[in-house]
C-alpha cells in the first residue's frame, strides 16, 4: 500500500469499526531518549493508535507551546537527527501509518527530492510542515505527489473561506485543523465553536478533517469527535507524559487507552 | 493597487504558521493603502520631525578622518530620539496598527533599542505593549530594560537557548500567533515573513533619502562608499536603498565577527556564505547546521548577536550590488573607544562595527557611515571588556 492509501484505510478502518474518531497521538522523536521513545511509539500502537505523528525535533520550532519546544530540545542535546527518527518511524510503521512532522528548514537543507526519499524509504505515509503554507507548498507538494506520500496542510480558526477552498482541494491524506489560535499546548476546555471550524473545513474537502492543537483530556477528545472530526491529535499531554516519572512508557500508555477509550462507541 | 515584494531573488517568503497567514495578508493590504495615503504620510512625517528630531543631521567626523586618513561623514541616527534609528520603523508601524484597529502591540528587542523605540511610540499613541527580550541581553543592556518599564511597556523575559536575539523574536511570533487577531507585532529589522522586510525598508530609507541630499549638499558629490552595521539589516537597508542606482557608489555592510569568523562564534552569515534556510518566515543567509538546526550567533553587541538577516541583502550580495565584511568584538571595541576620543561621540557597539570597517579599509575619497545609535545603552559591557 501507499502511504496515501494506508492513511485513507486508517481512518476507514475507525470508521468500520464505528469508533467516533480514529486517534493520532504526536511523540517527539527521540525523546526522553531514542529507546525510550522507541517503546513510546510502539505502545502507541498497542494502546489503540489509528496513526502516529512522529515529531523530528528542531531548534525554532515557531508553532510549539514549551513543552514541545522543549523536548525537542533534550532530544537534540542528546544528538538525535533525523535518520534516528526515521528509523523509529520505520519501527512504528510496522504496526500503523506513520506522520512526520517537522519545519521547513529541516526539508530544504537535505532537498525537497532527498527528503521526500527518505521519508518513502523510512515506510512514513506522510509529512506535516507548520510552517509551510500553500504559498511556499507546491514544490514538496509535488514531491509528495510522485512517491505517494501525503503533504497534510494545517487550517486554522483564522482561515478565511476562499483560502480554506483551495487548501482543502490540495489537501491529501487528511486536513489538519487547528482548533486554536496558538501554539501547541494544553489548555482547559475546548474553543468555541469548533463544529463549525470542522463543518467549514469538512465543506472544503474529500479528505478526512482531523483536529489537533489543545486536546489534552479524554472528554475533550471527545468533545472533538462529537463537533464532527474524523481524527483527534493528542500532542502536548502526552510529551508531557513521556517526560515525567520513572515509568513513562506505562503512563504513555495508560494515556493513550484513555484517549482511546473516549473515542469508542459508547456502551 | 501598488504592491510590495515577497522575494528579492530567490530569497524571503512567508514560512509561517497557517493561523498567521491571514494576518500577513491584512498587514500588508494596510499597509498598501496607508502609504498612499497622505493623511497617514503627513501624520508620520509630523512625528518623524517633531517627536523624532528629523532629519538628523550628516555630519563630517573631522578627528575621526584625520586618524583614517580619508574623510568620513556619520549620519547620525543617534540623535534620534530613544537614540537609534530603530524608532523610524516604529512609529511607523506603531501608527498602522492603530490604523488597522489593533491596540496592542508586541515587540522582540536585543540590544533593547527596538523594544524602547516600540514602547515609546506605544506611549504616545496610546497603546498596549509587551517586549520579548533574552535574559541575556536584559542583563548587557539594562537600562534598556528599565526604559521600557517606564515608558509603560512590560518586557518579558525569555529564557529559551542562548537568551538573546534568535529566541526573542522567536517568543514574539509565538505571542502573535496566539493574539494576532488584537495585536500587531511590530518586527524590529528587515527580517521576517513578507511583508516585514520591504515594509521596514520603506519606513528606514528615510535616512538614506536624507543622506542622499545631505551629502550632495554638504561634500557636493556622492560618497564612494555607504557603510553600515548588519544586525537584522533594517538600517543598512534604509540607507543603502537610495543609493542603489547610483552604481558607482559601493554599499559595504559591515557584519560581526565576534570571535573570529573562523572560531565559528560570530554573527555573520552574509560573510560566512553557507548554504541558505528559513529561519523567522523568511529563506535568507542564516547560520545554521548540516541538519537544518539554527545555531546561536556570538557577538558583543546585541544587536548584532543574530543567526540571520534580511532577504533582500542576502540578495544584493548574490547579485553583487552590496558587499558584506565583518568586525570582531575586539576592533569594534576598539573603535568605540576611539570615536569617544576623538569624536566626542559614544556611538553604539553595533555602529562601532561599521566605524571600525571604514577606519581601517581606506583608500575612500569620501566614507559614509550610518550611525545607527548611541552607546549610551553599552557602558557597563564595553568598559567591562576595555578593561576600565
Ligand atoms: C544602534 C543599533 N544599530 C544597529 C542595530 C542592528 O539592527 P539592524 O541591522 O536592523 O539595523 C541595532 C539593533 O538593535 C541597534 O540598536
Amino acid at each position: 500500500m501507499t502511504g496515501l492509501e494506508r492513511i485513507a484505510a486508517a481512518f476507514e478502518s475507525a470508521r468500520a469499526d464505528g469508533r467516533r474518531a480514529a486517534l493520532m497521538p504526536y511523540m517527539m522523536g527521540g525523546f526522553p531518549d531514542l529507546e525510550i521513545s522507541l517503546e513510546i511509539g510502539l505502545e502507541y500502537a498497542r494502546g489503540g493508535a489509528d496513526l502516529v505523528e512522529l515529531g523530528v525535533p528542531f531548534s525554532d520550532p515557531l508553532a510549539d507551546g514549551p513543552v514541545i519546544h522543549a523536548a525537542g530540545t533534550t532530544a537534540l542535546r542528546a544528538g538525535v537527527r533525523l535518520p534516528d527518527v526515521l528509523e523509529l518511524g520505520r519501527a512504528i510503521a510496522e504496526h500503523v501509518p506513520v506522520i512526520v512532522m517537522c519545519y521547513a528548514n529541516q526539508i530544504l537543507v537535505r532537498g525537497l527530492e532527498r527528503f521526500a526519499d527518505a521519508l518513502l524509504d523510512a515506510g512514513a505515509s506522510g509529512l506535516i510542515v507548520p510552517d509551510l503554507p500553500l504559498e511556499e507548498a507546491p514544490a514538496m507538494l509535488r514531491a509528495c505527489e510522485e512517491r505517494a506520500l501525503a503533504l497534510v496542510p494545517l487550517v486554522a480558526p483564522t482561515t478565511p473561506d476562499a483560502r480554506l477552498a483551495v487548501i482543502g482541494a490540495q489537501a491529501r491524506g487528511f486536513i489538519y485543523t487547528v482548533s486554536l489560535t496558538g501554539t501547541t499546548g494544553e489548555r482547559s476546555g475546548m474553543q468555541d465553536g469548533l463544529a463549525g471550524v470542522v463543518a467549514r473545513a469538512a465543506a472544503c474537502t474529500d479528505v478526512p478533517v482531523a483536529v489537533g492543537f489543545g486536546i489534552s483530556t479524554p472528554p475533550q477528545a471527545a468533545a472533538a469527535a462529537a463537533a464532527g472530526a474524523d481524527g483527534v491529535i493528542v500532542g502536548t499531554r502526552l510529551v508531557r507524559a513521556a517526560g515525567e516519572g520513572d515509568a513513562p512508557v506505562a503512563s504513555v500508555g495508560a494515556l493513550v487507552r484513555e484517549f482511546a477509550g473516549s473515542l469508542a462507541v459508547a456502551g | 493597487m501598488s504592491t510590495i515584494e515577497h522575494r528579492f531573488g530567490p530569497y524571503g517568503g512567508q514560512y509561517v504558521p497557517e493561523t498567521l497567514m491571514p494576518a500577513l495578508a491584512e498587514l500588508e493590504a494596510a499597509w498598501l493603502s496607508a502609504r498612499d495615503d497622505p493623511a497617514f504620510g503627513a501624520e508620520l512625517n509630523g512625528l518623524l520631525r517633531d517627536f523624532v528630531g528629523r532629519p538628523s543631521p550628516l555630519y563630517q567626523a573631522q578627528r575621526l578622518s584625520e586618524a583614517a586618513g580619508h574623510p568620513i561623514y556619520f549620519k547620525r541616527e543617534d540623535l534620534n530620539h530613544t537614540g537609534a534609528h530603530k524608532i523610524n520603523n516604529a512609529i511607523g508601524q506603531a501608527l498602522l496598527a492603530k490604523r488597522m484597529g489593533k491596540r496592542r502591540i508586541i515587540a522582540e528587542t536585543g540590544a533593547g533599542q527596538h523594544g524602547v523605540a516600540t514602547a515609546t511610540a506605544c506611549a504616545l499613541l496610546d497603546l498596549e505593549c509587551a517586549v520579548y527580550m533574552g535574559t541575556e541581553d536584559m542583563r548587557r543592556q539594562k537600562p534598556n530594560v528599565e526604559r521600557m518599564g517606564l515608558l509603560g511597556a512590560s518586557v518579558e523575559p525569555v529564557e529559551a537557548g542562548a537568551r538573546t536575539l534568535k529566541e526573542a523574536v522567536s517568543a514574539a511570533i509565538r505571542d502573535w500567533v496566539t493574539n494576532v487577531e488584537t495585536s500587531h507585532y511590530v518586527i524590529g529589522s528587515c527580517v521576517g515573513p513578507a511583508p516585514y522586510p520591504a515594509l521596514v525598508r520603506e519606513l528606514q530609507r528615510v535616512i538614506g533619502d536624507e543622506a542622499r541630499a545631505q551629502i550632495l549638499k554638504q561634500a557636493g558629490r556622492l560618497p564612494e562608499r555607504v557603510i553600515a552595521c548588519v544586525g537584522g539589516g533594517s538600517n543598512s537597508i534604509g540607507v543603502f536603498v537610495p543609493f542603489v542606482d547610483d552604481r558607482e557608489v559601493q554599499l559595504v555592510g559591515v557584519e560581526a565577527a565576534g570571535d573570529g569568523i573562523e572560531t565559528g562564534r560570530h554573527g555573520a552569515p552574509l560573510t560566512a556564505g553557507g548554504l541558505p534556510g528559513v529561519l523567522h518566515g523568511a529563506y535568507s543567509a542564516i547560520m545554521q547546521d548540516e541538519d537544518g538546526q539554527i545555531l546561536e550567533a556570538h557577538s558583543i553587541s546585541a544587536g548584532l548577536d543574530y543567526p540571520g538577516t534580511g532577504p533582500e541583502h542576502a540578495w544584493l550580495r548574490d547579485s553583487g550590488r552590496a558587499r558584506y565584511v565583518a568586525i570582531t568584538d575586539r576592533e569594534a571595541l576598539d573603535a568605540f573607544a576611539t570615536c569617544a576620543r576623538l569624536e566626542g561621540i559614544i556611538p553604539a557597539l553595533e555602529s562601532s562595527h561599521a566605524i571600525a570597517w571604514a577606519m581601517a579599509n581606506g583608500p575612500s575619497q569620501l566614507d559614509l557611515v550610518c550611525l545607527s545609535g548611541r552607546g549610551d545603552k553599552d557602558l557597563a559591557e564595553a568598559l567591562d571588556h576595555l578593561g576600565r
